[in-house]
């Protein structure tokens, strides 16, 4: 179980939090314009990616806000964590 | 009369204190200070239990955690037995009653046995064999393969005790009391940090605490008087906490371990009332020292498991701590030179050694010439092939070893004896820290594992780091602790130490016989009865991945998960498959490192702490009105009402009746309710809705059903715009929790520039709902005041209202099909208005009703509950509910998805009605649904989701869904179910009042 910081409470344990998936995938604007193709590349196409990925994450138990968690899958470890709305560090 | 091995007094023990146990029924002694294994072998009790498979005798092979074979079950048939319970761990109290376990009918006389003469045909993979067997096989395996095996039996009777849970935050941890864990506090704890010291044992300072020889000494000191003195200091510090007794069972990351901490079990049975049992230590820490020591491994020769043959290092402990002789006549068999270390013990204690074998050739060292010193032979550059002995052993049989170590030369000679001790070098207990996801390495030189790569901020000191000499632990601690405290000095920097051991080790994993491997016995497991051969057999079928090996053969995978064994496995596969040991990697250790009850990992979680219950204002009036509850989510909701001894048929039929007769009330306090406000509101609920919201009037209700973006149906209910800019949302009672958050995941994520506040608003208020033809008459008598006319209080609308002074907001909206009105007071008014409708209802016979008459009558309607006649796979378009999406909306959640090619197919499951061509046939729930049984295989058409018999309509009424059903109104089709055929039509899902007559009676 580890520990995140939420951006806006601080250090918590992860029993708090629940995670979103992918970060960064952004609802299109005029879905009714999209082939299949593309709405299904919208709502079913994620990575799983063991080692840095990028996601979401809601402090569920908190403060209810959601916010962008850069972490490595392989061993949990956190490299970054921005609120939403916030551009992606270089990692 | 049984023999008394006792030797000289230990300071552990305490021979003032006796102690009476029992042991498969017969009543032993033992001293304040046993476990009930050094209790045993001082009353010169070997036999402990059978293996797993070829049920062969076994003994105490150890004095640790790490016993395979001496698992017994604590007082058995009663609310307190415990199966697996290492005997070696168990501290002995007056009252104490253990057995062995896994023989029947007895130790001494096991049907399984048979197994091992069997053996030929139980080889690696039997278990698994079996299975591919024809099922019939099976049946007459299994009766005898569960009796005769078995880990123990689990309790059958409410656990008495209590268990406990709690966080500890520390700056730093410290896993382990040897003198590297005493050492390590002491430094922690000195330079300012909180400190926990943790240790498994009952007492402090590991196997150094019990050193007693002059071979071993620190300044000038015997090694364990300087650690007592050392221990002493350590209980000063107040930034010190010592828990004894506490085993750590998990390392997980980012610092975070789990301990178990035992506080009654070594207590008399009537000292244990009303005492927290034991503690789950959940333990966050910013720094981890890890000083868990190491375990001695055995040496793998045939018939190597037999009573009797102990770890050589246990054989010490006996002997030192505990004071007790393991044999009369002893042996040791060795590849390095700790076992003279326990020889010189032993013959302190005056406790006869026969001869020690060393497989090593040319040897010397200081603790060598001591011990020959004291005339006992050793047989250098032998090894033992075979012992003999079946309840114990009784002799050896020895050769010499090639020189290179290959196979045995020269001519057998036996030596008899009544104890084998075999050292065959020590193996970091590395298991926490693989645990946390650190990395090992491995050393060739005496070929152990050691840690490399730490994932965390810890790091492991003393034997569990690989230094295992006094030298090496004494004179590496200071550095590694300075550097990882980030400290300048420790009081260990110029330590003067004497140690006697010598390095040297000749490692050989299988150690040759005389005879062909297929026809020995090396136990490699021996709690699941593995051995070298079953290992080559597993690699001759092909398996090479150390994880499938292990699976295969079950080595390793007892509950002792092979602290013994494990790395001798490795090495004999590496050398069968001509690979490097580092190559291969390890095994992966999993938590608990040591076996935890149920108690301890639920704690006070029982009973009815096992999950929060979440209730109404109106519950106690159901109980006191006889109601029967379902739990939906973690509510509890009143389900039926029986009166004068009905069934659940009985009451839900006239509950249902009344409702649509005259008058029923229910509470619906449980449905989920969202206060949402905000100048964007009415375009937010345009966007989560199916249908359109913008045009909804002030004082209006509507209906709305929100999809998930791949256009399944999510959740549905009633909206109502109290105000411009504020409305209440109502959710499904299981969806409350996950429909706000997933308002609030798109209000935050997608549309941040949207101007709305989301409110959960569930507990605040209670909701009764008052239907039924006479319901208007009820509830304008409650609440005098209001208009109640059709054209002032139409259906969908809603009005603030007073009920003398409590304010209200009551809505005429139905899930019954019934003129129907909801009303909403703050929720510790609810019991109250409540009872006051039932008060002002009697005249009318207002009929309470619980969830099941609720699903009946709305069946009866057709209205759907999401969640049950929908799952994720069903879209609006599939519920025939097609009037509901809004063809103008641009945009809502789930809209794009509802003409994907999938979605729109012809042929998906869609909800209709059916009707038994027996009226009173009701359909099961679940039952499938297909058009031709003679087909095959049976082509399933669908399911049924909603069944009831309706009192109304006099017969039976069912939804389903079916593939293409909305095509195929009035079409018969068949229910087949285990005796009988059922038949049934398609027929419109609402079955009653289709021009909503009712609505407005
Ligand atoms: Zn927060």
């Amino acid at each position: 179980m580890f520990i995140i910081n939420c951006p806006y409470c601080g250090e918590r344990e992860q029993s708090e939090f629940k995670a979103g998936g992918e970060a960064h995938i952004i609802r299109p604007k005029q879905p009714t314009e999209l082939s299949d193709d593309q709405w299904a590349e919208y709502l079913f196409m994620r990575k799983n990616i063991k080692g840095i990925q990028f996601e979401r994450w809601v402090h569920t138990h908190g403060c209810r806000k959601w916010f962008n968690v850069v972490r490595d899958t392989s061993n949990d470890d956190i490299k970054a964590i921005y609120k939403m709305g916030e551009k992606p560090p270089i990692i | 009369m049984v023999k008394n091995l006792r030797v000289k007094t230990s300071k552990f023990i305490d021979e003032t204190y006796k102690i009476s146990f029992k042991f498969n029924g017969t009543t032993y002694y033992g001293y304040k200070g046993d476990t009930l294994a050094s209790a045993l072998l001082a009353n010169d009790i070997h036999l402990v239990g059978r293996s797993f498979k070829y049920h062969r005798p076994r003994g105490i092979m150890t004095a640790g955690s790490e016993e395979p074979n001496a698992i017994v079950q604590l007082h058995n048939n009663t609310s307190r037995t415990e199966p697996n319970v290492r005997a070696t761990e168990v501290e002995i109290y007056e009252g104490l009653e253990a057995s062995s376990q896994n023989c029947w009918p007895s130790v001494n006389f096991d049907i399984g046995g048979i197994n091992n003469f069997l053996s030929p045909v139980l080889p690696a993979g039997f278990y698994y064999k079996t299975f591919m067997w024809p099922a019939s096989f099976w049946e007459k395996y299994e009766y005898f393969i569960r009796k005769s095996a078995g880990l123990g039996k689990s309790p059958t009777k409410p656990d008495p005790d209590i268990y406990e849970h709690k966080y500890i935050h520390c700056d730093v941890l410290v896993v382990g009391a040897g003198i590297s864990g005493i050492m390590a506090a002491k430094t922690a704890a000195k330079n300012g940090f909180k400190t926990l010291l943790v240790d498994e044992k009952s007492y402090l300072g590991g196997s150094t605490i019990y050193q007693n020889s002059e071979l071993f000494k620190i300044n000038n000191q015997v090694s364990s008087s300087w650690l007592e003195k050392e221990i002493n200091e350590i209980k000063k510090f107040a930034n010190l906490e010592i828990r004894t007794r506490t085993s750590v069972a998990a390392f997980h990351g980012y610092n975070f371990l789990l301990a178990r901490e035992n506080l009654t079990d070594h207590l008399p049975l009537d000292q244990r009332n009303n005492k927290t049992r034991q503690r789950l230590l959940k333990i966050r820490a910013k720094k981890v020292i890890t000083a868990t020591g190491s375990l001695e491994r055995p040496l793998i020769f045939d018939n190597n498991d037999r009573p009797g043959i102990l770890l050589s290092s246990a054989i010490e402990k006996y002997a030192n701590f505990f004071g007790v002789a393991c044999g009369q006549k002893n042996i040791l068999f060795t590849n390095n030179d700790s076992a003279y270390e326990t020889a010189i013990s032993l013959f302190q204690k005056g406790i006869h050694i026969e001869a020690i074998i060393d497989n090593r050739e040319d040897i010397d060292s200081k603790l060598i010439k001591e011990t020959e010193k004291n005339n006992i032979k050793i047989y250098k550059g032998y090894t033992i092939i075979n012992t003999t002995g079946y309840k114990r052993i009784n002799k050896i049989i020895i050769m010499q070893l090639s020189k290179d170590g290959q196979k045995v030369v020269g001519s057998k000679k036996s030596i008899t004896c009544d104890c084998l001790g075999v050292a065959g070098g020590w193996t970091p207990a590395v298991h926490l820290f693989t645990q946390s996801g650190g990395k090992l390495k491995f050393r060739d030189e005496d070929q152990v594992f050691i840690p490399n790569k730490y994932p965390s901020d810890q790091i492991s000191i003393g034997s569990c780091n690989g230094d295992f000499t006094l030298n090496e632990i004494l004179s590496s601690i200071p550095e590694i602790l300075k550097d990882f405290l980030n400290i300048k000095k420790t009081d260990y920097d110029n330590l003067e130490v004497q140690s006697s051991f010598n390095k040297s080790k000749r490692n050989i994993w299988l150690l040759p016989s005389d005879k062909i491997i297929g026809k020995t016995k090396p136990f490699v497991d021996y709690q699941n009865d593995a051995t070298a051969k079953d290992i080559k057999l597993a690699l001759r079928e092909g398996f090479r991945s150390i994880e499938h090996v292990k699976r295969y053969t079950t080595t390793g995978m007892g509950t002792d998960q092979g602290k013994l064994g494990n790395m001798h496995a490795l090495g004999i596969i590496s050398e069968t498959a001509g690979s490097k040991m580092g190559e291969l990697g390890t095994t992966t250790f999993r938590p608990p490192y040591t076996p935890l009850t149920f108690g301890t990992i639920v704690g006070r979680n029982v009973g009815e702490y096992f999950d929060i219950f979440r209730r109404t204002p109106i519950h106690d009036w159901h109980i006191k009105n006889n109601a029967e509850f379902e739990n939906v989510g973690q509510w509890k909701r009143a389900w039926y009402y029986p009166k004068n001894g009905e069934n659940m048929h009985e009451a839900v039929q006239r509950e249902s009746k009344a409702a649509r007769d005259s008058a029923g009330i229910l509470d619906a306090s449980t449905l989920g309710k969202i206060d949402i406000q905000g100048t964007d509101a009415s375009e937010f609920l345009n966007r989560v809705y199916t249908n359109a919201w913008s045009k909804l009037s002030i004082g209006k209700c509507r209906y709305g059903l929100m999809l998930n973006e791949d256009g399944m149906v999510y959740d549905d209910g009633v909206t109502t715009r109290l105000d411009e800019n504020h409305y209440i949302m109502t959710t499904t009672t299981g969806g409350a929790a996950t429909v706000l958050g997933k308002l609030e995941d798109y209000l935050q994520t997608e549309w941040p520039e949207l101007d709305v506040y989301l409110t959960s608003v569930t507990d605040h208020y209670a909701t009764i709902s008052v239907c039924g033809p006479n319901s208007k008459k009820i509830v304008s008598t409650v609440i005098p005041d209001l208009d109640f006319s059709d054209e002032s209080f139409p259906h969908m609308s809603f009005k603030n209202a007073k009920i003398d002074k409590i304010k209200c907001r009551v809505m005429r909206i139905s899930f019954t099909g019934e003129h129907s009105y909801e009303i909403n007071v703050q929720a510790n008014y609810g019991k109250s208005v409540w009872e006051k409708c039932i008060e002002v209802g009697k005249e009318f016979n207002i009929t309470p009703y619980g969830t099941e008459t609720m699903h009946l009558l709305r069946a009866e309607k057709g209205f759907i509950i999401v969640g049950q006649d929908t799952d994720a796979t069903m879209t609006p378009i599939d519920l025939q509910m097609d009037w509901i999406v809004s063809k103008k909306k641009y945009d809502f959640i789930g809209k794009r998805s509802l003409y994907r090619s999938d979605t729109i197919k012809e042929d998906r499951k869609q909800l209709v009605g059916l009707l038994t061509e027996n009226p009173d046939e009701v359909l099961e729930e679940g039952a499938q649904i297909v058009a031709d049984v003679k087909k095959t295989p049976v082509e399933m058409l669908g399911h049924v989701t909603s069944s009831y018999y309706s009192p109304n309509l006099k017969k039976s009424i069912a939804l389903g869904v079916i593939r293409g059903g909305k095509n195929m109104l009035g079409q018969k089709l068949i229910i087949p179910m285990e005796n009988k055929q059922i038949n049934v039509t398609v027929a419109d899902p609402v079955f009653l009042d289709k021009e909503n007559k009712r609505l407005n009676a």
